[in-house]
């Protein structure tokens, strides 16, 4: 049998976000998988040295759009770390609503993105109306729809009074509802099975060894979830990581879905529980020392690596998003697959390549 | 045949989209729209152009002028906050799309009783 070796990327219809993958496939079956990245680096690292270390939080939050205020949380529990802040403790509710609320939209866009891959176009829009709901809940509590900029260091700089509490309840039990409605469409249809199960299979071991995160890992039998180290108001609220154990497609789509209700659940007892009090704390002096800030995305866990010298700008800042630790296992699905099945499997790790890049 | 129900609905139901731009919606209270100054009240301090992570403001003390290029804004309202005479605000709605990229400047007109 002949090699042939196929192109896929960086335009793909598929893909939102320029990948290349070069495979190599002998009679339509995946033989061997090589990606290419840098084709939307943008050098936002470097950008560290010359912008100070509180304009820094509104260049994280465009690492990625759809995890805006993850960076910006993330970045700014490292520079509170660095210089010794206690969040007051209605900050870190808030912090927890803004992100819980981050991870419903970003989990509806990324079944709306898989329905459409296999070619379910009513159900991608199903999706995405739903999610409208969320985008303005966002623009309305933190003047963005997409970019939420609401974290600064020592806290945050809005706050959701009764009536919008109220609203937002309300809200997330019409989203719950209505996504309960495509519950049986995602989960249950003859199509969608025959397109997602027992393929792509990221056996328990693999995903441990190769590094994955978040949902791809935890569909895989692993319960890891960042937010069980207790950043935030995280170690107040009661839940535990949604784990499935096939670590096939299938798999990957009932964890994401399923997050979007412990999601709901832990926006209700936030507000439950959440304080009254101050929003924010102001910061003293300037970071000094490094730290490693980690924290849960809709994708999985990111990492910041930050360095200062006790100047107003940092020495060092590294950030490690998730779809870059999803790669390696993505490479270990691919072969022996069907080239049909490539525009899915990549799309179960839910890459975000400009989150990649940076 | 799972849809079947929701397809009906959908049917049944008014359009999920409105006709932009014929029907808009009303903004939220305080969203983060344009940026625009009352440049009466300015001081020229300078701030908001410190501030600004996208370095998008240009302010001249001498000349008495504030200039912003609303294409490099990122509406993040820093400047807003910073303000330390509150000149700056945002409106609620975004930037309508223009054909050329322009600067918007702003320059104070000297007061007639101002000493000389």
């Amino acid at each position: 049998m002949t090699r042939t070796v196929l192109p896929f990327g960086p335009q793909h219809p598929v893909l939102p976000e320029p990948l290349h993958l070069t495979l190599t496939i002998e009679d339509e079956i995946v033989k061997e998988a090589i990606p290419k990245l840098g084709y939307v680096h943008r050098g936002l690292e470097k950008l560290a040295e010359i912008r100070d270390h509180t304009q820094m939080i509104q260049i994280v939050e465009r690492v990625c759009g759809i995890c805006s205020t993850l960076h910006a949380m993330c970045y700014c529990q490292g520079i509170e770390a660095l210089m010794n802040v206690e969040v007051p403790s209605r900050a870190k509710y808030l912090r927890v609503v803004w992100a819980e609320m981050h991870r419903i939209h970003s989990h509806l866009l990324w079944l709306g993105l898989f329905a459409d891959a296999f070619g379910f176009e009513s159900l991608f829009m199903q999706f995405w109306r739903i999610r409208e709901r969320i985008m303005d809940l966002q623009e309305a509590t933190s003047g963005n729809r997409v970019i939420v900029s609401v974290n600064v260091v020592g806290g945050v700089k809005r706050d959701i009074n009764k009536e919008t509490e109220k609203w937002i309840l309300e809200t997330l039990d019409k989203v719950a509802r209505e996504v309960n409605q495509l519950k049986t469409t995602i989960l249950d249809d003859f199509t969608v099975k025959q397109r997602t199960v027992g393929i792509g299979i990221l056996s328990k071991e693999k995903a441990y060894e190769l590094g994955a995160a978040g949902p791809t890992l935890r569909a895989s039998g692993i319960a890891q979830d960042m937010r069980q180290t207790g950043y935030a108001a995280y170690p107040e609220l009661d839940f535990s990581p949604v784990i499935e154990t096939n670590g096939d497609s299938y798999a990957r789509t009932v964890c994401r879905f399923n997050e979007i209700f412990q999601a709901i659940d832990l926006i209700r007892q936030a507000f439950a529980k959440m304080p009254e009090g101050e929003l924010a704390v102001k910061p003293k002096g300037l970071p000094k020392g490094e730290v490693v800030s980690r924290v849960e995305q809709p994708r999985g866990e990111v990492l910041y690596y930050l360095k200062a010298d006790g100047t107003k700008f940092l020495d060092r800042l590294r950030i490690r998003t998730p779809t870059f630790a999803n790669i390696p296992p993505l490479l270990d699905m691919l072969p022996g697959c069907d080239l049909a099945d490539v525009p899915i499997l990549i799309l179960t790790i839910d890459p975000c390549i400009s989150c990649t890049e940076r | 045949m799972f849809m079947t129900k929701t397809v009906l609905k959908n049917l049944l139901t008014k359009y999920a989209t409105r006709l932009y731009p014929f029907q808009t919606r009303e903004t939220f209270k305080d969203v983060k729209g344009e940026l625009k100054i009352e440049i009466d009240k300015c001081v020229f301090c300078g701030v908001c152009k410190m501030r600004c992570p996208s370095q998008c403001i240009g302010v001249d003390k001498k000349g008495r002028s504030w200039e912003v290029d609303p294409f490099a804004c990122v509406y993040c309202g820093i400047c807003v906050d910073a303000c330390p005479v509150k000149c700056l605000y945002q409106e609620g709605m975004y930037k309508a799309p223009v054909a050329e990229k322009h600067m918007v400047f702003h320059a104070q007109e000297e007061k007639a009783d101002a000493p000389t």
